[in-house]
Formats: structure tokens, C-alpha cells, sequence
């Protein structure tokens, strides 16, 4: 009779505690080899030299609530330059009685665009909601029809200026931008030449030149009496810009589109409107969504240059408040502040695209 | 009886009426796109020109002869409020090219090594160059240029504590100064052979592929450059002396003496534009490197080749194809962006125009002469970089 034995021949080994757990994962990531050792030190010790200190500084030394005069006795950040003017950063001069309406608006646009964020719910009624959204916060901002006193737009600043440069500005750039890049692979030569100058000419010279313009000489150019608001310019500036770019983009969309798709939408009688409208556009758009977002995030971060023409957004009611006799000499904390601003904004956009791609590609 | 048959031609026209007929609708669009921007332009044109009489605005470039009556700060030429409009334009254009020109290459070295960084295998480097990409990248360029130049005016000591990073460079309010070698004649004849050593070296590979072709023997053309490229100028400097005096810093009063002085204004500027463009171009190249197929590699280790050649010969070749075009733009950009610094009172050209627009009240002129540098800057640009991508790309059929 055979008597098998339970125990087994050899001890059961463990692996090497050297290539298992933190111990494993660090030589694995680290200290692969002697080069990624030493960059790994070298890397190590830049972020002990710059690290510590600044959390010792932004949280463990830093005031939130003081006066500015204990703020300049103090060797840490001085968050109270937030908390005390956080009503001017955001609302610049809107009538402080009436600030709960651009905080609504705000809302509104953030609850939309949440709404937005999840693709089961693109449908077209999304797009009237929008443009219904839209209105509503126009009202709200401006005023003046459901008994709201009237605000008028020389006193809108801060946080709604920014985000109504940004929105207004992408909403109507998007059309002419798709006209432009439709103009620009058009067969006509005389309408291909004047979109490839109009395009050419806008994406070569700054920004803050075609700011200048509409401050300086678009007024030049209206007859006598005719005046129009400096937020309306500026605003104009930046759909005329950003139309050159999103034409750019809707190019390379409409590029990729197959020539079979052009060849079939002629075969079935279609004319050039039917054909775009219905064949070649859906299909361009569609594959533009993630570049169409990274312009919607520069032109975000560019109304941001509307300081040097001396609107007030969020930027230069930032700045309105640093130049306070009582508050100067925190712009690190306050520029910090906008930072954090700008980033949470924009890497949400930046990740819900990659996401988007992510989907779209399938 | 033979009946009569209208001809096709006679029915065709018959049937196609003018807004059926293509040919004839795109002449009357073309036409009537035409007319609207001629009609359009006529009305400004002839709107400005009542304005500008009103108010007594004269038009013209007759204001470039008169004296400019106003300092700028620094100048790569000699300038003096006394001189003219001309001059202090000049001064403004060669300040936005200093810009422009470091900018961009320190943006390129920067935004490689950050790009490259995101791709390796140890966690801590891949991490951090992440970091700093999604950071950077989120903050409008505007206040990181305000952010570093607060940095360099609230947070930096006066000279008298500068804080010395590394030997020679000291950081202060009054902005950065460098130690450099103090001037000396031999430095022209070590110029003069690093011009030749050139020249040796591309003879040399011309020479090389030539063999190569004929013979099929390979002549280690980059191993002999990077020997040469550095030999010929030390060896002007050793047969001139070897000069070692350095143009080291100094304090003397208030203020350092000596070495090269970047004003916080142009360091402020420089140092914004080149940490935020970086973090594109990291983006860039870190694309175009996972454009190449890992059976690229592959395939070409198999056929024995070094890790080197496989850098050389198969990876970067289809790598740059990727990269150019989008590294253009970003170039392009940061030139544009330069414009900017007329918020932190650095004198480019934007900021000396402006300055001009204001005494002289010619907008029109001051405007369109920003324009027209500007797209003079981004037209050769992109020509040279369009020359340089027709070199590279992929040739197909």
C-alpha cells in the first residue's frame, strides 16, 4: 500500500521579499538601474528643498481670517487677502445688493455643464436648454425685465465677465468658424482666397492687437454718434479670433472625412447644402469634439487678456485689489488663489475630452 | 415625314435655370462675397477718414522722423529719448526677437527633456514631468508672466542678500546676473573655428555618405563631429593664451558689478514663456515618441542595428514627422505671447508701439505696423518650418 504523504517534498518558498510590496514596487519604479537611481535622488531631493517649505508656508505658518496688519508681521501666506476682498475678486463692481444674481448665473452655467458632461443626455433638446440657460443668465446679469433693476454691463467684472467672454465668445465663433473652414475647402477660388487671407491674417498677429484694435480704432470706424459698449468690442475681438482657429480645426475634421461619403451624398442627387448639412458636417464635427474643447480652453484662459485693454476680470479685480495700500505685497497668495481657479476649470474640461476621445474613438 | 426633334443642347438649356445651374450660382456667390467686403471696407474706410478730420488726427508714417521723447528701459542698440520714433520701434522689434529667439530655445530643450521624462519607466521622473505639464499647461500665460515677476519684486532680496542658486548667478530684485568670461580677443578666433569646424564637419558627412554609397563602408560621421566641434575652438584657445579670467558679479554699493544683467522685467518674461510653452511642447513630443510603433523598435534591433542607430535611423526620422508641424505653431506662439509683455512693462515692440500710439494719438499706423511684424514673424516662420516638414515627411507614392 502506497502512503501518500500530505506534506510536500519541499517548503512552500515565498517570493523575495525584494520583489513584492512597497519594497519590490520601489525597486521596480525607482531604482531600476543605476540611472533611474540617481535621478531618483536628484528628483527626491529638489522636491524636499522646495516642498516643505512651501506647506510650512501656504498652511502650517499661514492666516486666513486676520487683518492685514497682522498678515505683514507674519512670515507665512496671507490667505485673509482672499477672504476679506473675495466679494470684489469675484463680482468686481456689481451692485453688491444685487451680487445673488451673477452667483446664480454661475450656478446655472455649472449645473449645465454638468448636465452637459454626461453623453446620455445629448440629445436636441439639450441644445434648446442651452440657449434657454443662456438667455436666463443674460437676464439675470443684465436685468431689467422681470423687475430686476438694471445692471448695466460697464459694471459687470470679475467671475461672470471672464466666463461671459469665454461662453459668448465660443458660442458665436463655432458658426463662423465652420463657415471659414466650409469657405476655406470651397471650389469658388474668389470666396477660398478671401477665408484663406481672413484665416491666415488672424492666427498670425496677437490676440492683444486685435484688443487693441477694437478699443483704440474700432471706434474710428463707426460713424459719427454711434458708440458701442468696450465689453461688446473686446468681445467681438475674441469671437473674430477664435473663429480662425476653430475654422482650422473644422478643416482638419472635414479632411478626415472619407471621399466616398462626397462621391455617395452626389450620387444621390444631393446639392452642396443638402450634402454638407446632412453628410459631411455631422460626421467633421463629431471628430473635432477633443481639439474644439482645447480651443474652448485657450479661450478661456485668453479672456484673461482683456487686462491690458483695463476690462475688469477676475484678473484685474485681482490686481484692483494688490494695488490696496493695505493689501500689497500678498500677489503671490492672491495670484495662487486664481490659479487654483483657472486650473480646476480648465483640467476639468481638459479631462472630460480625454474622456470624450476615449469614448468617440470606439 | 420627318418630325422635328428639338436638339439636346436647346432642352438642357431649357430646363437649367439659373439657381439650379452650379457653375453660374458660384459666379453670382463669389460676386456678391466680393461686393459685400468691398462695400463693407468703403464704409469704414470712408468713416475713418470723417473721424480722422474731426479730430484733426494726421495719417501717415511722418510721425517715424520726429524725436520720440520717451526712455526705454533696455535696448540691444544704443537708444536715447532724444532719438527718433524710427529708433525706438527698432529697439522695440530687436527686444521681441531677444525674446523670441532664447525663448524658443530654451522652450525646445525644456519641453523635450519634459516630454521625454513623462515617458520613463521611474515613477518619481514620469510623475513629476506630469505634474508639471497639467499644471502649466491650465494657468493663463498672462498671470503666470505677473506671477514670476511679483516673485522677482516682492519675494527676491535687494542685491545686498541675492540669492545665489549656483556660483556666478545671483537672483535679486534688480533681476538676474550671470558671470561670463571676460572679454578677450581670442574669443572671436575660437568663434572663427567653431564657424570652421562646422563647415569640416559637413563636408565631412557629405563625403561620408558619398562612400558609403559607393563602397558601403560607414565612417563614424557623429563620433568625429563631437570630437571636432570642441576641439577646434579649445585648441584656438590654448594656441591664444588660454585665457581663464571670468566677468564674475560683484557688489559694489547697492547694485552688482560685472557679468550679464537680465532686468526682472525681460527674466520675468522670459521665464513665464518659456515654463508655459515648455509644457506644450512636452506634450508634443511625448506624442510624436508613441506615434512610433513599438515594432518599429523591434523590427530594427532584429536586424542587429544599436540602440543608438535605432534612436538615429528609425525612431526620430518617423518621430519628427509628428512633431514638426504642431512644434511650429507652439514657436509661433510663444513669439506671439511675447506680445504680452506690455503688462509687465518689458519694452517689446508691442510696448513701444503703444507707447508711440499714445503720444502721437496714430493709432491706425501704430496698430497695423504691430500687425504687420507680427505676421511677418509668423509667415517666415512657418515658410521655414514648411520647408523643413516637406524635407522630413513621408513620401508616398
Amino acid at each position: 500500500m502506497t502512503v501518500y504523504s500530505t506534506t510536500p517534498a519541499y517548503p512552500e518558498i515565498k517570493p523575495p521579499v525584494t520583489s513584492i510590496g512597497l519594497i519590490g514596487w520601489i525597486r521596480a519604479n525607482l531604482f531600476n538601474s543605476w540611472f533611474n537611481s540617481i535621478l531618483t535622488l536628484l528628483v527626491l531631493a529638489g522636491l524636499c528643498k522646495i516642498v516643505p517649505p512651501f506647506v510650512k508656508w501656504a498652511f502650517i505658518d499661514s492666516l486666513w481670517t486676520s487683518s492685514s496688519a497682522e498678515c505683514h508681521a507674519s512670515g507665512g501666506a496671507c490667505w485673509s487677502i482672499i477672504t476679506a476682498n473675495i466679494r470684489f475678486i469675484l463680482f468686481g463692481f456689481y451692485p453688491p445688493s444685487e451680487q445673488w444674481r451673477p452667483l446664480a448665473a454661475i450656478i446655472l452655467l455649472v449645473v449645465m455643464l454638468l448636465v452637459t458632461r454626461n453623453r446620455a443626455w445629448w440629445h436636441r433638446s439639450l441644445l434648446w436648454a442651452w440657449a434657454a440657460a443662456l438667455l436666463v443668465m443674460w437676464v439675470l446679469m443684465r436685468g431689467g425685465f422681470p423687475g430686476l433693476p438694471t445692471v448695466e454691463s460697464t459694471q459687470w467684472g470679475g467671475l461672470p465677465l471672464t466666463l461671459v467672454l469665454a461662453i459668448f465668445g465660443l458660442t458665436a465663433a463655432y458658426p463662423l468658424g465652420v463657415i471659414l473652414a466650409l469657405g476655406r475647402q470651397s471650389r469658388m477660388p474668389a470666396i477660398k482666397a478671401l477665408c484663406i487671407i481672413y484665416i491666415e491674417l488672424i492666427r498670425g498677429v496677437p490676440l492683444i492687437s486685435l484688443l487693441f484694435m477694437s478699443s483704440i480704432i474700432f471706434p474710428l470706424f463707426l460713424p459719427e454718434g454711434v458708440t458701442v459698449n468696450k465689453i461688446i468690442r473686446a468681445q467681438a475681438a475674441i469671437i473674430l479670433f477664435t473663429a480662425a482657429y476653430i475654422a482650422e480645426v473644422v478643416r482638419g475634421g472635414l479632411q478626415a472625412v472619407p471621399k466616398g461619403q462626397f462621391e455617395a451624398a452626389d450620387s444621390l442627387g444631393l446639392n452642396y447644402f443638402q450634402t454638407m448639412r446632412l453628410v459631411v458636417l455631422p460626421q467633421a464635427l463629431k471628430i473635432v469634439i477633443p481639439p474644439t474643447v482645447s480651443i474652448l480652453i485657450s479661450a478661456f484662459k485668453d479672456t484673461s487678456l482683456v487686462v491690458i485693454i483695463a476690462l475688469y476680470d477676475i484678473l484685474k479685480t485681482t490686481q484692483a485689489t494688490l494695488s490696496n495700500p493695505k493689501w500689497m505685497g500678498f500677489s503671490t497668495e492672491a495670484y495662487i488663489f486664481l490659479a487654483v481657479i483657472y486650473f480646476v476649470s480648465c483640467f476639468f474640461m481638459s479631462n472630460w475630452s480625454r474622456r470624450l476621445e476615449k469614448d468617440l474613438s470606439i | 415625314m420627318q418630325q422635328q426633334v428639338p436638339s439636346i443642347s436647346q432642352t438642357t438649356e431649357a430646363k437649367t435655370s439659373f439657381w439650379h445651374d452650379p457653375d453660374r450660382l458660384a459666379v453670382f456667390y463669389q460676386a456678391l462675397a466680393l461686393a459685400v467686403v468691398i462695400l463693407v471696407g468703403y464704409y469704414l474706410f470712408t468713416n475713418t477718414l470723417t473721424n480722422l478730420e474731426r479730430q484733426n488726427i494726421a495719417t501717415g508714417f511722418g510721425f517715424f522722423g520726429k524725436e520720440a521723447a520717451f526712455e526705454i528701459g533696455e535696448s540691444l542698440i544704443s537708444y536715447s529719448a532724444a532719438d527718433t520714433y524710427a529708433r525706438a520701434l527698432l529697439a522695440g522689434v530687436l527686444n521681441t526677437l531677444k525674446v523670441a529667439v532664447i525663448g524658443v530655445i530654451l522652450t525646445v530643450v525644456l519641453g523635450t527633456i519634459v516630454g521625454i521624462a513623462r515617458l520613463s519607466s521611474n515613477w518619481l521622473v514620469s510623475r513629476t514631468a506630469a505634474v508639471y505639464t497639467e499644471v502649466l499647461q491650465d494657468i493663463p500665460v498672462l498671470l503666470q508672466l505677473f506671477f514670476w515677476y511679483a516673485v522677482f519684486y516682492e519675494i527676491l532680496p535687494s542685491p545686498r542678500q541675492a540669492v545665489n542658486p549656483f556660483p556666478g548667478v545671483f537672483l535679486s530684485n534688480r533681476g538676474m546676473v550671470v558671470g561670463v568670461p571676460e572679454a578677450h580677443p581670442v574669443h572671436i578666433w575660437m568663434l572663427t573655428a567653431f564657424v570652421a569646424g562646422c563647415i569640416v564637419v559637413w563636408m565631412l558627412r557629405r563625403w561620408a555618405r558619398k562612400r558609403q554609397e559607393e563602397t558601403g563602408r560607414i565612417f563614424p560621421v557623429f563620433r568625429t563631429s563631437v570630437a571636432v566641434l570642441p576641439a577646434l575652438p579649445a585648441l584656438a584657445w590654448v594656441i591664444g593664451g588660454a585665457p581663464t579670467a571670468m566677468d564674475v558679479p560683484e557688489l559694489r554699493g547697492f547694485n552688482f558689478v560685472g557679468g550679464i544683467n537680465f532686468s526682472p522685467e525681460f527674466a520675468a518674461l522670459l521665464l513665464g514663456l518659456v515654463l508655459y510653452t515648455a509644457a506644450f511642447v512636452a506634450e508634443i513630443v511625448r506624442a510624436g515618441i508613441q506615434s512610433v510603433s513599438h515594432g518599429q523598435t523591434e523590427a530594427a534591433m532584429s536586424l542587429g542595428l544599436r540602440p543608438g542607430k535605432v534612436l538615429q535611423l528609425v525612431i526620430l526620422p518617423q518621430a519628427l514627422r509628428v512633431i514638426v508641424p504642431p512644434l511650429t505653431s507652439q514657436m509661433l506662439n510663444l513669439t506671439k505671447n511675447s506680445s504680452l509683455a506690455v503688462a509687465i512693462g518689458y519694452p517689446d515692440f508691442v510696448s513701444v508701439a503703444n507707447t508711440t500710439i499714445n503720444q502721437t494719438g496714430q493709432a491706425i499706423e501704430g496698430i497695423a505696423m504691430i500687425m504687420a511684424v507680427y505676421l511677418f514673424f509668423s509667415l517666415t516662420t512657418s515658410a521655414f518650418m514648411n520647408w523643413y516638414n516637406k524635407k522630413v515627411k513621408l513620401v508616398e507614392r
